[in-house]
């Protein structure tokens, strides 16, 4: 079933949680609402459910408007990041109660918990308490609960927020494997862009109560939409210059411009892996220190007569070479991508 | 330095660790109990003697004395139905406490405290003042027929006041473990309102709605100081067991008086018991 959103609002108070939300699901998709907390993206995921009242705007469910269904009865699959499971019912009564309170049977509810323990890799856990499960088998029950009525929708909030990295991964890789077996129109909200790219066929990127860019893991990568999406996305140096001669200056460091007039205000966004650092007396910056981040190292330099730089390797790139702290270095920008203040983007 | 010895603590609470108990640790011990053994078990035994003296028989006729069966099933239904009240009251004060913000809520909570801290003669004293026949409110319900002190509802509000915090203290920290996404589970999942609160909010609650209960009762059992002054003793009408047994003590009649008491004393222990099963099954009690 696919999702449309249109014109959404919801305030808190003074503060303003949504504004403005247009976005579409198509049918069978998964998608992953990417922002930092307090983006609104929650948000936006619980007005969808039906848990949250929007104060203006609406939401289409097969493009039929649902804004007057009850979260009960909009068939959505909804998993907290902190499980919210029944704490005093057995993992099958868990798995069982949508299917209870619409009156199925007894034999039937217990086939399809059956059903979905295999599904989860839950077998032999049916008769144990909340309490008694690790973290991950808790959320794998949370989903089990939500997909047990089979719902036309799956929510999922930060849903692997609260299990250790390791757990995580092993999540991600269920999530991705369940929507291939079962294509049911997902969309989860995390604050991880990794886990965002590895998951989703379509990020949608949420900040301040807007979306910034919505599109594919590659396109967003490729071609970040907005200044936020820029330095949001991938690490990022970012520098405010204005425009002379073509270029920003940014101590020694001149970042093409351009296409753009001279005189304009304008962010220069160097991605870490879009710089090359090579070890050079002459050069125009000096290394302070290297980081070893498992299979790359990020080096941080000060620019001549400018502020600090990044930039990222993999462990055994040959520019490593000679590179240590306090040796002189060149730079050579591969990418940059500049966004002139309060205007759209330039390609 | 405190912070590391506060760290000791908590690992103690928290994986049941005892200190080294050291020399000595032996007579310590074998000191609580006789303490305590002494203290609590001696004074059990001389009342169950004493009321038991007169052989089984003796104890049933006293108990089954007109004067006392009165009393005692005077300070049953008061007590049942304050504990009623309490169970629903309590409950619904422990939910506005935890799941609403609102201007008022420390005093609210402190109010829910105060009467534990009163003194029950002066409770007693409180509400003759504002039910007794020229009291505020006692005139005004005397106009409508209704008479509140020196009859069971003054009783009954006796002993709702000196209970109160009983309930809503046990339901309040099970409520505040309870995660309110749980609702919002149960409702994604087709849930109405009702079911919600059958079978997603209650069960929980229930052991601690019980265990607040039972505290409740097994103190009103025991109250006097309010009553003796609001319910005005009058044998037959308004006279519950406590005061029925102080009564019989002054007239000197020791083998009714522990007869009574004899039956409260069974119920208390009976009370005590169930009190504490039911904190384990809430998970507040752990020895």
């Amino acid at each position: 079933m696919s999702i449309r959103v249109s014109h959404l609002n919801k305030r808190f108070g003074d503060f303003i949680a949504v504004n403005d939300v247009s976005l579409e699901v198509a049918s069978g998709e998964l998608v992953a609402f990417l922002g930092p907390s307090g983006s609104g993206k929650s948000t936006i995921l619980r007005i969808i459910a039906g848990l949250e009242q929007a104060d203006s705007g609406s939401v289409f469910f097969a493009n039929q408007p649902a804004d007057h269904l009850h979260a009960r009865a909009r068939g959505v699959g909804f998993v907290f990041q902190h499980y919210a499971l029944f704490r005093h019912m057995t993992v099958a009564n868990n798995i069982a109660f949508g299917l209870r309170v619409r009156g199925l049977g007894r034999s039937a509810q217990n086939r399809r918990v059956g059903e979905l323990l295999d599904l989860m890799g839950l077998h032999g856990l049916g008769q144990r308490y909340p309490n008694q499960l690790s973290g991950g088998q808790r959320q794998r029950v949370a989903l089990a609960r939500a997909l047990a009525p089979e719902p036309q929708v799956l929510l999922l909030d930060e849903p692997f927020g609260a299990v250790d990295a390791r757990v995580r991964e092993e999540l991600r890789h269920w999530l991705r494997r369940l929507h291939d077996d079962v294509h049911i129109t997902s969309i989860f909200v995390t604050h991880d862009q990794e886990e965002a790219f590895s998951v989703a066929d379509k990020v949608i990127v949420i900040n301040q109560g807007r979306v910034e860019q919505a599109a594919s893991p590659a396109e967003i990568l490729d071609h970040p939409a907005t200044e936020f999406v820029a330095r949001f996305i991938g690490e990022a140096n970012v520098y405010d210059g204005i425009v002379q001669a073509g270029q920003i200056a940014v101590g020694k460091l001149h970042v093409p411009a351009c296409g753009l007039p001279d005189g304009t205000s304008a962010s220069a966004v160097l991605r870490f892996y879009d710089l090359k650092f090579w070890r050079e007396e002459a050069g125009i910056a000096r290394v302070i220190r290297t980081m070893t981040l498992g299979d790359r190292v990020k080096v941080e330099a000060v620019i001549d007569d400018g502020p600090v730089i990044y930039s990222q390797f993999p462990r055994r790139s040959s520019l490593l070479a000679g590179i240590e702290p306090g040796c002189r270095i060149q730079i050579e920008i591969t990418l940059a991508r500049l966004y002139p203040h309060g205007d759209l983007p330039l390609q | 330095m405190s912070g590391r010895w506060l760290g000791r603590v908590n690992t103690m609470f928290r994986f049941g660790v005892a200190l080294d108990p050291g020399a000595g640790g032996r007579l310590v011990r074998v000191a609580v109990l006789t303490y305590i053994g002494g203290l609590v078990l001696l004074p059990l035994a001389a009342l169950t003697q004493h009321g038991l003296a007169g052989g089984l028989a003796a104890l049933w006729e006293s108990i089954q004395a007109p004067g006392a069966r009165h009393a005692l099933w005077l300070t049953l239904w008061t007590a049942g139905l304050m504990t009623l009240i309490n169970a629903l009251m309590g409950t619904a004060t422990a939910w506005v406490l935890v799941r609403y913000r609102f201007s008022g809520r420390a005093m609210l909570s402190t109010l829910v405290d105060l009467p534990f801290a009163i003194p029950t003669l002066v409770t007693g004293v409180m509400l003759v003042i504002l039910y007794g026949p020229r009291g505020l409110m006692g005139t005004w319900f005397h106009d409508l027929g209704i008479k509140i002190a020196f009859a069971p509802p003054g009783i009954l509000l006796a002993l709702l006041f000196v209970t109160l915090p009983f309930v809503v203290r046990a339901v309040e920290p099970v409520l505040l473990e309870q995660d309110p996404a749980e609702e919002e589970a149960a409702r994604t999942l087709g849930a109405g309102s009702f079911t919600i609160f059958r079978s997603v909010l209650l069960p929980p609650l229930l052991p601690a709605i019980l265990s607040g209960s039972v505290r409740s009762f097994a103190r009103a059992l025991a109250e006097f100081g309010s009553i003796v002054v609001v319910s005005g003793n009058i044998p037959y009408k308004t006279l519950t067991a406590p005061v029925f047994i102080f009564g019989e003590i002054e007239a000197g009649a020791p083998q009714s008086a522990a007869a009574v008491s004899l039956v409260l004393l069974l119920l208390a222990i009976v009370l005590t018991y169930a009190g504490r099963m039911l904190e384990r099954l809430a998970g507040v009690r752990h020895v």
